[in-house]
């Protein structure tokens, strides 16, 4: 049954593992220094260890803020944790489980009547400002120290490549420790308090209850890394700048000394005991510390390439995110106490730190006495509780508001985008067609002066071949009268010479007159003019002979039998015969 | 592994640099033997500038395979292999030149021997002196741009030597025939050739300075 409610916080830890590896690893696979496998072994195997050796310094700090102390109003707070990443991711707005987590955390206090320790939520509300601005100073600092030293000591650029590819090995790893360090508290945070485990002895170190929730969530955030992590990596890093190798170093480095600088509780102490103030334990959004060292980077070089837009986006996700965490919590821990009857708090509302510090004995100090007993002046004085009273009825409604608000500007601002997009596919749309439109009005006119020019020429073949048929016409009734003449010529011929040279005459005539080359010119005019006629004549009557085909051709050309036989050198009777039969047929 | 891999790119590259290096001097000598009439030490010189750009062409095909196989300097693979390939330009333009002299034997009029001297050294010394800047881009980009100067410098006064020795040969040379007048034209362009390549190469280092600053 734990395990059940332990699921919305493994899952929160497998998509913090999947989303933030890339910020450790993401440069160094995406521009190809380091093989993605390497990457994620190391990713997985320091995200544990970080988890549980230093993780409970910003879980205690969340559990201050809000101590869930049923586990059904944990799992509750997880997931409307993770609810609100999911939905803020796929809405492409920047998210940061950080502050989604601090939001359910705070949703959870006000369906529950616990006060929300303003000190803690003002430490942790400083730390998303400070950490990016963190990260900006140690960029800064640490790429001056590295490029004068690459500048100063004139190293080879291959060894140069080849350090760079150890330093991106090593400092995922410190990243990687800093990322467990800072953030197991999002993933596992929330149980803390509601979960009571034995601690396990191993010999030469005891895990305790906090540590091994830690274990299983770290492993949840490895199972991320492997499983997920790689499709994030290969389009990471360069959305707000272009970087370098080296860069993409200072970077990682940066970022990781932010994220180790909020969970380390030695560092902490330190500070202390040199009389300054102590650091504040709280996770801190690694996206955000990325993003923060990369702009120290950007303006470091001119800011010539920097993106300003994403930073909008991320002061947008410092209001929206919180908010709607905090009431889709309050909405689901009302479900989940009232339709599914389950307690999503314990009746004793105070806060027992010393529980808590006994569960972390060897990790966690005791917080300073003033902190303690403020908290205890402010539960007993009734002005502030009345105070409180209208400040977490007050509040909470104007941040409602405040919210819808954004996100209905957020919505119009996406509509409107969306509206003018869909206009300018439309208006590409409309020039398309009318781009289309001419070219058919083109092609219309091409075809239309083509069937003029081939029309004209059908005439102009038309017009000579009556000319030619005409011209056979007249040649061979010339040629007949002449053979006619040539005949009775040769019949009354006294002389067998002059018979004999009319007989050779009139064979040449024939001859001529078998072999005009006019008449097959006239024939070839005919079946090129008539084709259409030749092939449907074909098709209606195919048992046609070729000369019967002809003489329809002609036919239709409006010849009379006396032209037809002169053509096609037949005598007219031959023609009128042929016409029956074809008639018959 | 990563440094002992390294290492052994650095030395290679070395060792490609060197090999370029010889060439361009062995090509000057050669080109000096001829003109001086040493047919034997002429032979000696070409058979080492075939010896030479066949280990520069050894050496290029392993630094890239190197580079390639376990990708090194990824964001400057494409710079490094154009720098290599011109560089081994260098000599095989230099093998081609000599070349050409042993199998053409260019007919060389005593009056124009230095000149083609003259010509030769100018050009040399532009390939030279893109040299150090080769060396130099990889361990000191900032600095590789005042080396160049010289490059651009010897290039210019190649051309003008060339022009200068067509002139003659077109102008004054009476008693050689056309053919030989061309002949002559073509083996200046031959050896104005190696500067031209030297001046491509100082124009990419130009470029490479730029982009591999930190």
């Amino acid at each position: 049954m734990i395990l059940f409610f332990l699921t919305s916080g493994l899952f929160l830890g497998w998509s913090l593992g999947a989303n933030d590896a890339a910020n450790v690893f993401g440069s160094a696979v995406g521009s190809k220094m380091v093989r993605f496998k390497k990457a994620a072994l190391i990713a997985s195997i320091f995200v544990i260890l970080g988890a549980v050796i230093q993780g409970a310094g910003a879980s205690h700090t969340l559990g201050k803020l809000g101590s869930v102390s049923a586990l059904a109003g944990s799992f509750t707070v997880a997931l409307a944790a993770a609810i609100t990443v999911f939905s803020m991711t796929k809405w492409k707005i920047p998210v940061s489980t950080s502050q989604a987590i601090v939001g359910a955390i705070i949703g959870w206090n006000f369906y529950t009547g616990n006060p929300t320790d303003t000190h803690s939520l003002t430490q942790i509300v400083l730390t998303w400002v400070t950490g990016p601005v963190l990260g900006a100073i140690f960029a800064i600092i640490i790429y001056f120290i590295i490029s004068l030293w690459i500048n100063k000591s004139k190293i080879h650029l291959l060894k140069l490549d080849a350090s760079v590819r150890f330093g991106l090995l090593v400092v995922g790893a410190f990243g990687s420790y800093s990322l467990g360090a800072n953030n197991i508290a999002n993933v596992m945070g929330v149980f803390v308090p509601a979960i009571s485990l034995e601690p396990i002895s191993f010999g030469i170190f005891t895990l305790s209850g906090a540590q091994q929730l830690f274990l299983l969530g770290s492993i949840a955030i490895a199972a991320g890394i492997v499983t997920y992590s790689r499709r994030v990596m290969d389009t990471v890093g360069n959305d707000l700048m272009e970087l370098s190798p080296v860069s993409a170093l200072v970077v990682v480095f940066s970022h990781s000394l932010v994220l180790f600088v909020f969970s380390s509780q030695s560092l902490s102490n330190l500070i202390q005991s040199i009389g300054l103030p102590p650091i504040p334990l709280v996770p801190v959004s690694s996206s955000q510390a990325i993003v923060g060292a990369i702009l120290g980077l950007g303006l470091m070089q001119g800011a010539k390439n920097v993106n300003f837009k994403i930073l909008g986006g991320i002061s947008l996700g410092w209001i929206t995110t919180p908010i709607i965490a905090g009431l889709i919590a309050f909405i689901s821990l009302f479900f989940v106490n009232n339709v599914f009857k389950l307690e999503v708090a314990n009746d004793i509302q105070e806060i027992n730190t010393e529980e808590i510090a006994e569960q972390q004995q060897n990790i966690i100090i005791q917080d300073s006495v003033a902190t303690e007993k403020s908290l205890v002046n402010k539960d007993s004085d009734p002005v502030q509780q009345n105070y409180r009273f209208w400040v977490y009825i007050f509040i909470p409604i104007v941040l409602v508001i405040v919210a819808t608000l954004i996100l209905f500007l957020v919505f119009v601002n996406r509509r409107k985008l969306l509206l003018k997009k869909h206009l300018s596919e439309i208006k590409e749309k409309d020039e398309e067609i009318k781009m289309l439109k001419q070219e058919v009005d083109l092609f219309r006119q091409k075809k239309q002066v083509t069937q003029t020019e081939l029309e004209t020429e059908i005439n102009y073949k038309q017009n000579q071949m009556m000319t030619l048929a005409l011209n056979i016409i007249q040649k061979n009734e010339f040629i007949q009268s002449l053979k006619s003449k040539l005949n009775k010529l040769k019949s009354s011929a006294k002389s067998k010479e002059v018979q004999h040279g009319l007989q050779k005459l009139s064979t040449i005539i024939n001859e001529h007159l078998y072999l005009d080359k006019d008449r097959k010119t006239f024939q070839i005019y005919v079946e090129e003019l008539h084709q259409d006629f030749y092939l449907h004549l074909q098709h209606k009557y195919s048992d046609l002979t070729t000369n019967e085909k002809r003489l329809c051709a002609l036919l239709r050309l409006d010849l009379s039998s006396k032209e037809i036989a002169s053509i096609l050198n037949i005598s007219p009777k031959s023609v009128e015969m042929n016409r029956y039969r074809l008639r018959k047929k | 592994m990563l440094f002992k891999t390294a290492k052994s790119i650095i030395n290679s590259i070395e060792e490609f640099t060197d090999a370029i290096e010889q060439s361009i001097l062995v090509f000057r000598s050669g080109v000096h033997d001829y003109l001086l009439k040493d047919t034997a030490n002429f032979k000696f010189n070409f058979d080492k500038l075939d010896h030479l750009e066949a280990r520069a062409d050894k050496l290029r095909r392993s630094i890239e395979k190197e580079l390639l196989s376990r990708a090194l300097l990824p964001s400057h693979h494409a710079e490094i292999f154009r720098l290599i390939d011109q560089m081994d330009d260098l000599a095989d333009k230099a093998k081609e030149n000599l070349g050409q002299f042993e199998a053409e034997i260019p007919l060389i009029p005593d009056d124009l021997v230095n000149d083609l001297i003259r010509l030769t050294e100018t050009s040399v010394k532009a390939a030279e002196m893109v040299i150090p800047a080769c060396r130099a881009i990889f361990i000191d980009p900032n600095n590789v741009k005042e080396k160049l100067n010289k490059v651009y410098y010897y290039e210019k006064e190649t051309d003008k030597l060339a022009i200068e020795f067509k002139r003659k040969v077109f102008h004054q040379e009476g008693e050689l025939k056309l053919s030989e007048k061309f002949h002559l034209r073509y083996f200046s362009l031959h050896i104005e050739s190696i500067s031209d390549i030297a001046e491509k190469i100082a124009d990419l280092l130009t470029v490479m300075a730029i982009k591999f600053r930190v």
